[in-house]
């Protein structure tokens, strides 16, 4: 008995020890620093205290106890923002209601999935953890830290990021509610209906408290507050301005349709996700002031992205939308730079250009460019260091750092990187994606209607 | 007066400048062409600084430097350029589908586990928006491959130009067989190890069965110099294979799955085979290279297919492959992203294949594979004028593709996505309909 309480405190001590290791300590030598939005700076250090970049100079020191990479002839860049994911969850749609702004996906996180050192062995640092596009209006997103190594789900999350939600336009909400299901949303229009409806109960609600929490407020106040409701507290707190809506969209009137709905709510923090046709509403997006985080030539997978370009990022840029390069994908995330490097083949623009795509610009569109997505004296550590340049085709990440901590690092990098072995888990069936680029993620958890509707499986 | 004649020369300036920029639907060009100033990397002779390539009656006429220009060739100063052979794709499913979600316009899956009679050159579509989205980025050449079941038809090798499936043939057909599998096909597949495996060697029981018909059908056939046996389009689609005339193109991923592959190809004595998919080739790779049977590998942009694997063993595998001495070509498995085919080669190249070997991987070691070394994949005198001009490294992604030829043919730098660039870049009218 006494053996199993000190194995307990043994365990408990060691994860702790994890826990505490969440920031480092780190001098980043003689580097070619990319910091996005300061220029490039040759033959430069780095240097990290508890995960924070406290200087970037020349002949820097490292106080004793640091961690020291020498990354001559290497590129430094701040870790890799992907504003579009599904990685690290356990489960991706609630698909069982048109709106179902009360799940979390931050419920279901999953600290063990490989797929986070993936994305960290291609520099990416932090990712949007996604609702799936089943529902017009999704559940509930979180802005998780690759910490790859801890076995906690709370600690892949990053403590103070804003509250994102998913909102699905088009083809996915309607075929499996309207099709599926036989109920609204069927159509593009069913779909406004939905979200107005949404909005409108929201803002009913969101008053009934407000006129409850003045009233309560008044001298010999006996009255009983408001039902608690947790779907419709969401929805009053994206129309007060304390949720950033994430929304799937794809074709130019269906995102035009979001603009109107959001500007008769007062709702200004918008970001649209893969918006393929933003392109031919840029004036309208960049006059709103709503974002776009996009794929680099993703298209023709569905009938809504067939009239599509790979040129989507760069008119969207210069039109003055504030754009990122997204992956959707485990695969896609763990070359986003190169991803990032299409908008120069597509549209022209500049290695800094092409870098913000997926680091400030995604950033900003999470709401937390004033902790990472560029390198910067008060930033947090979360760094990328590649052989080459990372716009190069040939280029090899070698080292990811979040906070300050060592996540990846190429030369160390072992054939199994699985943190826990489910000893009934199947290990010799591999997966073949061949001709499924996986390009219906957003659709995972809701197969069974699709199975339903068309037949495969 | 004479102010009003400038006024109309510049008028008219404009209007040709204006048509030209809108014309909707440029058509290919044919002629002869002098390419000079170039850097041309002909891939099996060399580099050769300041070159010129003639182009004339579909061919290359010549290459090298100090050639003479034709009378009435058109000349492409290539100064600072680029020039190289097409780029051919191994493996794709171009011009058979055009939105993958929409079963009305997918035309690679035909009913049935046993189909090689069906034939992916009779569903090409030469029309296809996706067509020219692919070759402006330098992809000239593809395999378009029929799917879905254990023999799902056969594949042909296409130049992606030509309105019709005839003009596009670039003279290769291969019959397509899916190897039982013992792999997962996606998230979505549910079934358990159980299941897998029943269904593997059922496959396997019913793959034999074919073989052991279709080898009694050759028997039957030969005996009767091809009268009297019936209608059997299935297994006369299957004689050339077991003929050694035609090649037989293998699916196999897993590495027990290449194994057996391995195994049953020597045990049923086929003589021209090719492995394909091969994404655990790595695993097996000196087995492959000791049968000599060359292997068309990808997508390199992939997950490995273990979650405890290293991650990078899709990039990985063909220089591993190249490394134990297999034959190496690559494919996308891509149909509206096969433009992606030099970023595949790009990241084989940087994980271990090297530049060289990967270009070889998607030019002149296809040709080869295919038999059509004699008029692809290549810059050399008398092979097919198809070929890309370019103004750097063509795996590396900012790199632009300035002209196309495909069989002489001089083909438009346009597609729908970069008329869609055209359009709406500056939009007009922008935010305001009314004009200010």
């Amino acid at each position: 008995m006494k053996l199993k309480i000190f194995f307990l405190l043994l365990c408990c001590t060691w994860f702790g020890a994890q826990a505490q290791s969440l920031t480092g300590n780190v001098l980043i030598k003689n580097g070619t620093v990319l910091t996005v939005t300061k220029g490039t700076l040759e033959n430069t250090d780095v240097l990290v205290k508890d995960g924070k970049i406290t200087q970037i100079g020349k002949n820097l020191v490292a106080p004793a106890g640091y961690n020291v990479i020498d990354a001559s002839g290497m590129h430094v860049m701040p870790g890799i923002i992907d504003a579009h994911s599904h990685i690290a969850l356990s489960v991706v749609n609630e698909a069982t209601q048109p709106n179902t702004g009360q799940v979390f996906v931050g419920d279901a996180l999953d600290p063990l999935d490989v797929s986070i050192y993936r994305a960290l062995a291609g520099g990416c640092t932090t990712s949007h953890a996604m609702h799936g596009s089943a529902n017009a209006i999704g559940g509930q997103c979180e802005t998780i830290k690759h910490r790859y190594g801890t076995v906690d789900a709370d600690a892949l999350r990053m403590d103070g990021a804003p509250r994102t939600i998913k909102f699905a336009l088009g083809e996915n909400p309607t075929r499996v509610h309207g099709s599926g299901n036989g109920i609204v949303p069927r159509t593009r229009m069913g779909v406004e209906h939905v979200i107005r409806q949404s909005f409108a109960e929201g803002k009913e609600y969101m008053e009934k408290w407000d006129a409850y929490k003045a009233a309560s407020k008044t001298k010999g106040f006996r009255g009983a507050p408001p039902a608690y409701d947790y779907r419709l507290e969401t929805m009053a707190d994206i129309l007060r301005g304390n949720i950033i809506i994430h929304c799937h969209s794809y074709r130019a009137d269906e995102i035009y349709m979001l603009l109107n709905v959001c500007r008769d709510f007062g709702v200004k923090k918008l970001v649209f996700q893969h918006v393929n046709e933003g392109f031919k509403v840029a004036p309208e997006l960049a006059q709103f002031g709503a974002m776009a985080s996009v794929f680099a030539d993703w298209w023709a997978y569905k009938f809504e992205v067939y009239y599509s370009t790979a040129y989507n990022a760069a008119i969207l840029h210069k039109n003055g939308v504030v754009t990122s390069i997204n992956s959707d994908s485990e695969e896609l995330i763990r070359h986003l730079y190169h991803e990032a490097a299409k908008t120069q083949k597509y549209g022209g623009l500049t290695d800094d250009e092409a870098l913000a795509m997926i680091t400030i610009n995604a950033a900003k569109q999470l709401g937390i460019e004033n902790r990472v997505g560029s390198i910067e004296v008060g930033k947090e550590a979360d760094i990328a260091i590649f052989k080459g340049h990372p716009l190069s085709s040939y280029t090899i990440p070698m080292l990811t750092l979040v906070d300050g901590v060592v996540r990846f690092d190429r030369e160390k990098d072992a054939d199994d990187q699985r943190i826990y072995v489910d000893p009934k888990g199947t290990t010799d069936n591999a997966t073949f994606h061949k001709y499924f680029h996986n390009h219906e993620n957003c659709l995972e958890g809701a197969e069974q209607t699709m199975v339903k509707l068309f037949g495969f499986n | 007066m004479k102010k009003s004649l400038n006024t109309i020369a510049i008028a008219i300036a404009l209007f040709l400048t204006l048509s030209y920029t809108f014309a909707q639907s440029p058509k290919g060009k044919y002629g002869t062409f002098a390419l000079t100033h170039a850097t041309v990397y002909t891939v099996t002779k060399g580099i050769i600084n300041n070159g010129t390539v003639i182009i004339r009656n579909g061919k290359i006429e010549a290459v090298g430097t100090n050639i003479a220009i034709p009378s009435g060739a058109e000349v492409i100063d290539c100064k600072g350029q680029f020039i190289y052979p097409g780029m051919i794709d191994s493996g794709t499913r171009l011009g058979l589908v055009e939105v993958s979600s929409d079963p009305r316009t997918t035309d690679f899956n035909e009913v049935g586990d046993v189909v090689p009679q069906m034939k992916a050159l009779t569903a090409v579509n030469p029309n296809s928006a996706l067509i020219p989205v692919t070759r402006v980025s330098g992809v000239t050449t593809v395999i378009s491959n029929p799917e879905g079941s254990m023999f799902p038809g056969t594949a042909a090798l296409i130049n992606l130009h030509g309105y019709t499936p005839d003009q596009m043939f670039a003279g290769f057909e291969g019959v397509v067989l899916n190897f039982p599998n013992t792999g997962r096909r996606g998230f979505w597949d549910r079934r358990t190890d159980d299941e897998i495996k029943k269904a593997t060697d059922k496959a396997m029981e019913k793959l034999n069965d074919v073989w052991d018909k279709a080898t009694q059908y050759h028997k039957l056939d030969s005996a009767t110099n091809g009268k009297g046996v019936g209608y059997y389009p299935e297994l006369q689609a299957l004689l050339p294979v077991l003929r050694g005339k035609q090649t037989l193109l293998i699916e196999a991923n897993a590495s027990k799955d290449i194994t057996a592959a391995l195994k049953w190809i020597k045990e049923k004595k086929i003589k021209k085979v090719v492995l394909t998919g091969v994404l655990e080739g790595w695993r097996v790779a000196d087995e492959i290279a000791k049968a000599g049977i060359p292997v068309i590998a990808g997508p390199v942009q992939a997950v490995p297919s273990r979650e405890y694997d290293r991650y990078d063993r899709a990039y990985a595998n063909p220089g591993l492959l190249r490394k134990a001495g297999v034959k190496v070509a690559l494919q996308t498995g891509q149909a509206e992203n096969v433009r992606n085919l030099p970023y595949h080669a790009a990241y084989a190249a940087a994980y271990g294949m090297g530049q060289e070997e990967a270009l070889k991987a998607v030019t002149i070691v296809p040709a080869e594979i295919f038999g059509v070394a004699d008029k692809l994949g290549s810059i050399e005198v008398g092979k097919s004028a198809t070929l890309f001009i370019c103004d750097g490294d063509p795996f590396e992604t900012k790199t632009n593709i300035k002209h196309v030829f495909i069989d002489g043919w001089q083909i438009p730098m346009v597609s729908r996505q970069t008329q869609l660039y055209d359009e709406f870049l500056q939009r007009d009218p922008g935010v305001n309909k009314a004009k200010q």
